[in-house]
């Protein structure tokens, strides 16, 4: 009846230094594939993801608490891109009904307050005190964080329109 | 020399863990998708399954045979399995990550993966040598691999074709596992004599 | 050559029973009398588009320049006849999608009023500088269709040290017929094209391939080129695409341009027949690219043939030119194999549209696809040596990064393995698809890290600015301790009241 369980406690006791060993010479610092993922994020800490900041998105989604969409700023790319990465099956469904968005001030209600201005992640909004603003359209990531800081709601967005350079030919029915 | 061959290719062969003993089918089914996992797979199977038959040949010849202990034969094996795969965990945790992502689950799933625990018995059942020992557990180990590999390239090519809707997806994998398998008894005809 | 392409290969390409050319090549070349309005796109070339340099109400002459070009990579746009601008704006481009750009739309007033234009006597005692730069102001591109500028691409021939001139004469696409015309009728002001733009480039030798289902074309430029030992016409074998000038290059110089090169970069540059006529108009009349030979051809048109008509009239005027028979079912600007189909026929001609094309819906029938049965016709087909069958599965798996591995960028969209594809497959098409998803990724990848960029910046500005205020905040802080002490030192604390 002894030797049983000596044999076994000997054996797991060998077996758990070693392991104890392993763990610290292969420790891994911080989550490798997190900081991976943030990386391939924007790196606005806009927040539309709900999440605080891109670092926090790259957390969630390595941890499953978040779709492979959750970014809206980098698009359907940046899902497939997570999606390889993290062996996610993708759900392009919830983005591709929204499209690229970019921010407009309405001209005629901007009071010109610069609000916008310390909002925007990108820098994308030019202008200055008691001067009408204007977006950059090449900065503007559509992340709405401006919407919320304008006191008349003179900025929205509006769904970017379709140039001749990005249309692209609709995938063919085969048989 | 030529009995240790005759060993590793009727081990990895004609008496294929996957395909004629149908042991270690959680893996072969579930990392199968893709050639570089598969692979990765099939390595980090054959070094468990390798150091497994051996510590478990060392244990059994020198501790539990002698104490006619053979009763504990599933328990300590399955405490030194676990222990190698929570080793070779941290291993690829460490030096490949990318791999660490693509299996996924089926990393620590090693350590319940049948056909490790299945060639740690069998070999000590059959009692061999410890080379010969070794040898069968890397053959058998080695045809899990090559099993793997066939497998997930058919599967690449599997996702490129037309499937009836009724059996797309694991059905069709399934059928495919079955033909695999009746293409490795031909090798039944292999004699050695 | 090695034994596999012995067996397999030299045989791309495909050779349609009837090319559909004749009778409208045969047709004597008419002059289209000018419409009441001209709609002039500002991005007929590649590149930035032109820069409009008339507004709406001016009144311009013909070969007046509109808009001018910008950027290293353009090319100007000139009014094609005398009239009133009307517009500058968006109108439908001759695009599939339907979607607008930008044009300037003239009211003609009927006058042809002409601009004074200066031609060069000797072109040949110009220097190269300035003849590349006289080819420019004359808004030249590629009329091939490829429509890249003709002066940046001399430029850089004369930059890699070209030796030879290729000049494309195959005209391969069925239907067409328009360089064809130009040879016929044109062949003295081609060779005189082609060696003004050997001595703009600094080429030795010329070779002009021309396929041999066009005998007329290849006498009249054998008699024209009689006299120049260094351009020599070259016949090819009528198979499609032998315009591809990766294609023709091979064939005529027995050099492969590699994937994702220039012809250039083996020291040959390709130029279509009417490019160099274009370039002599330029050169030795002054004449400014505003008007081509178009070939107005399919089942519906009651007389087709080959029209000179200006840039940017509209499809419609053209086609009431020469007349319809019935109701077109499909109208294609270009050819039958690579044209784009017009959502209507209120959209301008482009300086590259070598023809329009009213077809019949016997034409474009076309019976569905059914499932692919891996014969490999599309494999010997494709000039490329690419596997349409295998690609084609990835695309419709989604698998693109797939798809792109099997070097789906060299794909032309020639359509050879559509045209040859038992099951009917929509090959080309899915490959188009695949291209602009993975073009549309690589814009977002572009975007994203340019966000990045601007992210970080702004991060880095605003520590800064703390910063800086920290410190600022600090050295007031320190300045008012100073006062405060010194205040304090001879009359003692004073207790505030």
């Amino acid at each position: 009846m002894l030797v049983p369980v000596v044999i076994l406690t000997l054996l797991g006791l060998m077996l758990g230094l070693m392991l104890g060993y392993a763990a610290r010479v292969f420790a891994v610092e911080g989550n490798e594939v997190a900081a991976e993922i943030a990386a391939m994020m924007p790196g606005t800490n806009c927040g539309q993801c709900g999440l605080a900041g891109c670092g926090a998105a790259a957390d969630a989604l390595v941890a499953g608490a978040a779709p492979a969409t959750v970014c809206p700023g980098g698009g359907a790319p940046l899902a497939q891109a997570i999606a390889a990465k993290l062996g996610l099956t993708l759900d392009l469904g919830g983005l591709a009904d929204q499209g690229p968005k970019i921010a407009e001030v309405q001209e005629d209600i901007c009071i010109g307050c610069a609000r916008c201005l310390k909002g925007c992640p990108t820098d994308a909004i030019v202008g200055a005190s008691k001067q009408i603003h204007g977006v950059l359209h090449q900065a503007c990531t559509g992340c709405g964080a401006c919407v919320t800081e304008c006191p008349t709601g003179a900025i929205g967005l509006r769904p970017l329109p379709q140039t001749l350079q990005d249309w692209n030919w609709a995938s063919p029915s085969f048989a | 020399m030529s009995e240790y061959l005759i060993l590793l290719v009727s081990t990895a062969l004609v008496n294929n863990v996957v395909m004629s003993k149908f042991l270690g089918l959680c893996p072969f089914m579930g990392v199968s998708k893709s050639m570089d996992s598969a692979f990765g797979m099939g390595l980090a199977t054959t070094f468990v399954i390798t150091v497994a038959v051996a510590a478990s040949w060392v244990l059994d010849y020198f501790v539990l045979a002698p104490l006619g202990l053979q009763f504990l034969r599933i328990l300590t094996f399955i405490v030194v399995i676990a222990a190698t795969v929570q080793f070779i965990e941290a291993v690829i945790k460490k030096s490949m990550p990318a791999l660490y992502q693509s299996l996924g689950i089926f990393l620590p799933l090693i350590t319940t993966n049948c056909a490790v625990l299945g060639l740690a018995l069998l070999t000590v059942q059959e009692g061999g040598s410890f080379l010969k020992s070794v040898v069968y557990g890397f053959g058998s180990a080695l045809g899990f691999t090559l099993a793997m590999l066939m497998f997930a390239g058919l599967r690449e090519r599997l996702a490129l074709v037309r499937v009836p809707a009724a059996l797309d997806g694991a059905p069709v994998s399934f059928i495919l596992a079955g033909l695999l398998s009746l293409a490795f008894m031909g090798f039944a005809g292999l004699n050695f004599s | 050559m090695g034994i596999l392409e012995r067996l397999n290969g030299g045989r791309w390409g495909v050779h349609p029973h009837d090319d559909h050319k004749r009778p409208a090549a045969d047709t004597p070349l008419r002059v289209m009398p000018l419409p009441a309005k001209l709609c002039v796109p500002l991005l007929q070339h590649v590149g930035a588009p032109a820069k409009p340099v008339v507004a709406v109400g001016d009144s311009v002459l013909r070969g007046q320049l509109i808009a001018a070009a910008q950027g290293a990579v353009s090319a100007p746009v000139h009014a094609p006849s005398s009239g009133v601008v009307t517009a500058i704006g968006p109108v439908t481009a001759p695009h599939p999608s339907g979607l607008p750009f930008d044009a300037i739309t003239i009211t003609l007033d009927g006058e042809d009023r002409a601009l004074e234009a200066a031609g060069v006597d000797d072109p040949l005692a110009l220097e190269p500088a300035e003849v590349t730069r006289r080819i420019a102001d004359a808004g030249i591109v590629g009329l091939g269709g490829a429509t890249f500028p003709s002066a940046p691409k001399a430029q850089l021939g004369r930059k890699l040290e070209v030796q030879t001139l290729v000049i494309n004469g195959g005209e391969c696409e069925p239907y067409l017929s328009s360089d064809d015309s130009v040879m016929r009728h044109r062949a003295d002001d081609v060779i005189d094209g082609v060696r003004i733009l050997m001595h703009a480039v600094g080429a030795r030798t010329a070779l002009v391939g021309i396929e041999d289902n066009k005998p007329e074309a290849i006498a009249a430029m054998r008699e024209a080129a009689r006299a120049f030992a260094a351009i020599r016409i070259c016949p090819v074998p009528a198979r499609y695409p032998m315009g591809s000038d990766r294609q023709l290059v091979e064939v005529l110089t027995g050099k492969q341009v590699p994937a994702g090169a220039r012809t250039a970069s083996i020291g040959v540059l390709v130029n279509n027949v009417s490019t160099c006529a274009a370039i002599h108009r330029a050169l030795r009349h002054g004449e400014a690219l505003y008007r081509r030979i178009v070939t107005v051809n399919g089942g519906a048109v009651a007389a087709p043939g080959n029209v000179l008509a200006p840039v940017g009239v509209l499809v419609e005027d053209l086609l009431a030119f020469v007349g319809l028979k019935e109701a077109p079912a499909r109208l294609v600007m270009g050819g039958p194999m690579m044209g784009l189909a017009l959502p209507h026929a209120q959209v301008p001609t482009v300086k590259a549209c070598g023809g329009v094309l009213a077809l019949t819906a016997a034409e474009i029938a076309r019976p569905a696809p059914s499932a692919c049965i891996r014969c490999g016709s599309c494999v010997k087909a494709c000039p490329m040596g690419l596997q349409p069958l295998e690609i084609a599965a990835r695309v419709r798996a989604g698998d693109y990064d797939g798809a792109a591995s099997l070097q789906l960028d060299d794909c032309l969209a020639c359509g050879c393995c559509a045209y040859v594809c038992p099951s009917n497959l929509p090959l080309v098409q899915s490959f188009q698809h695949a291209k602009g998803t993975l073009w549309a990724r690589a814009q977002q990848k572009k975007r994203n890290a340019l966000t990045r960029e601007l992210a970080d910046a702004r991060r880095e500005r605003l520590e800064r600015d703390a910063r800086e205020r920290a410190e600022a905040a600090a050295k007031r802080k320190a300045a008012r301790a100073a006062q405060q002490a010194s205040a304090a030192a001879p009359g003692g604390q004073e207790m505030p009241s």
